[in-house]
């Protein structure tokens, strides 16, 4: 296993592996997320490590077989590895990646309790991605993926998703 | 030395699948929609990490075993999991105080196995804390607005907690395997954190205007292989597919 603290990805490969959607959120781009940790060119093979969200996540295997189609596409072949430390946190996504979260509909991560504080009526910190509105209430901790929230907008009522924080 | 380390991270492991098969079986049938969903989204969690787990317990295992070969083809009594975690579903009230029960364990568990001398074992429990945070949270929040609800829902909990408590006392056990690794540094020794796990728990327990069970006679066995009745049937739904169609891929 590989242990990389921080990215470490060849400049070159940068511009390919933004075009590698997020198979679950397609507005972000896996470079956005945070998921690739490096990506290295060695002996004209591209090693690719990259992370999970969350253990179960079942796009990671999707996730690697569109990174390889992508070298390939550009002419590289390719390595996939998986690593689980050091694991994944939500602050690894970029501020381009929240921007597109947000337009997309789902309200980009905020502090580890956002959620808990809402649902027991205490501070109300996550704005509404329809109206904008902090009035605000979690309905459920586990939304539609393993990384998101199911909230609702007390204002102008409609239900979004909340990008769970990790840290 | 090899052959405790493999049993050792099956201990772990199969808490994490048993236990998310039990949850799946609520997929489509839980209460509400929500619950339904936040129920096999805790599935999915425990089922990424157990076969982290297995993926490490095939390399040590060797030759062809396979991560799947583990999860699947194994026999009863070679599932190594807790009592807790493969009791019945029953009623809502008894599914998220089965999850409560265990997930505050599971929780000092890996906050524990975090600081283990193995990489492996140290990446996936840090891993893990992060969801299991969000299950201990879930399951928690239900026992308080289950025990602060209906009198009905406050004796349905009540009831709940009362019969699988007999199950708690076998979270602290330790079997050989547990033992050697606690003094190779690389398990966790369970017994340290029992106090602080049943103030914990009790505390909730407490809020939740509920009382902490006196119970003084507890079940054991799972950690050895001797299982209640009701693994064997989840198991032949689990192995189904492959015992039906060996060797079968998606």
């Amino acid at each position: 296993m590989i242990t990389t603290e921080q990215q470490i990805i060849d400049r070159e490969l940068i511009s390919i592996l933004e075009q590698v959607a997020d198979p679950e959120i397609p507005v972000l781009s896996i470079m956005e997320m945070g998921v690739v940790r490096s990506a290295i060119l060695e002996n004209k093979i591209v090693k690719v490590a990259i992370t999970p969200t969350y253990s179960g996540c079942p796009a990671m295997d999707v996730i690697g077989d569109d990174i390889q189609k992508a070298l390939l596409d550009a002419g590289y072949t390719s390595e996939i590895k998986l690593i689980l430390a050091p694991a994944w946190t939500t602050d690894w996504i970029t501020q381009k990646g929240r921007k597109a979260l947000q337009d997309y509909g789902i309200a980009a991560p905020l502090d580890p309790i956002a959620d808990k504080e809402a649902l027991l009526d205490q501070k109300r910190i996550v704005r509404c991605t329809n109206c904008g509105s902090q009035n605000t209430k979690l309905v459920s901790q586990f939304g539609s993926t393993a990384c998101k929230a199911l909230f609702k907008c007390d204002d102008c009522q409609e239900p979004f998703d909340y990008f769970k924080c990790l840290k | 030395m090899k052959e405790y380390l493999y049993k050792y991270i099956l201990g772990i492991a199969d808490n994490s699948l048993i236990l998310g098969q039990r949850l799946g079986e609520l997929c489509g049938h839980g209460p509400s929609l929500e619950i339904d969903i936040a129920c096999t989204n805790i599935s999915l969690d425990l089922f990424g990490q157990s076969r982290s787990y297995y993926q490490y317990a095939a390399t040590i295992k060797g030759g062809n075993t396979t991560e799947d070969d583990i999860a699947f083809l194994r026999k009863e009594r070679e599932y190594l999991n807790l009592l807790l975690v493969e009791q019945p579903n029953r009623n809502f009230a008894h599914t998220m105080a089965r999850q409560f029960l265990f997930d505050h364990f599971h929780l000092l568990l890996l906050k524990e196995l975090e600081k283990s001398t193995d990489f492996t074992l140290s990446a996936i429990a840090k891993k893990s804390i992060k969801e299991v945070s969000y299950h201990a949270r879930f399951s928690s929040d239900w026992i308080k607005r289950l025990g602060n609800g209906t009198a009905i829902s406050h004796d349905k909990i009540q009831i709940a907690i009362d019969s699988l408590w007999t199950y708690t006392d076998e979270l602290f056990h330790q079997t050989e395997a547990d033992k050697t690794m606690v003094s190779e540094g690389i398990g966790v020794d369970v017994t340290k954190f029992k106090e602080i796990y049943l103030q914990k728990v009790s505390d909730i327990i407490t809020e939740a205007t509920l009382k902490t069970p006196e119970t003084t006679w507890f079940q054991k066995g799972g950690k050895q292989g001797v299982h209640t009745e009701h693994l064997g049937y989840l198991l032949s739904d689990l192995q189904y597919m492959q015992r039906t169609y060996p060797n079968m891929e998606w």
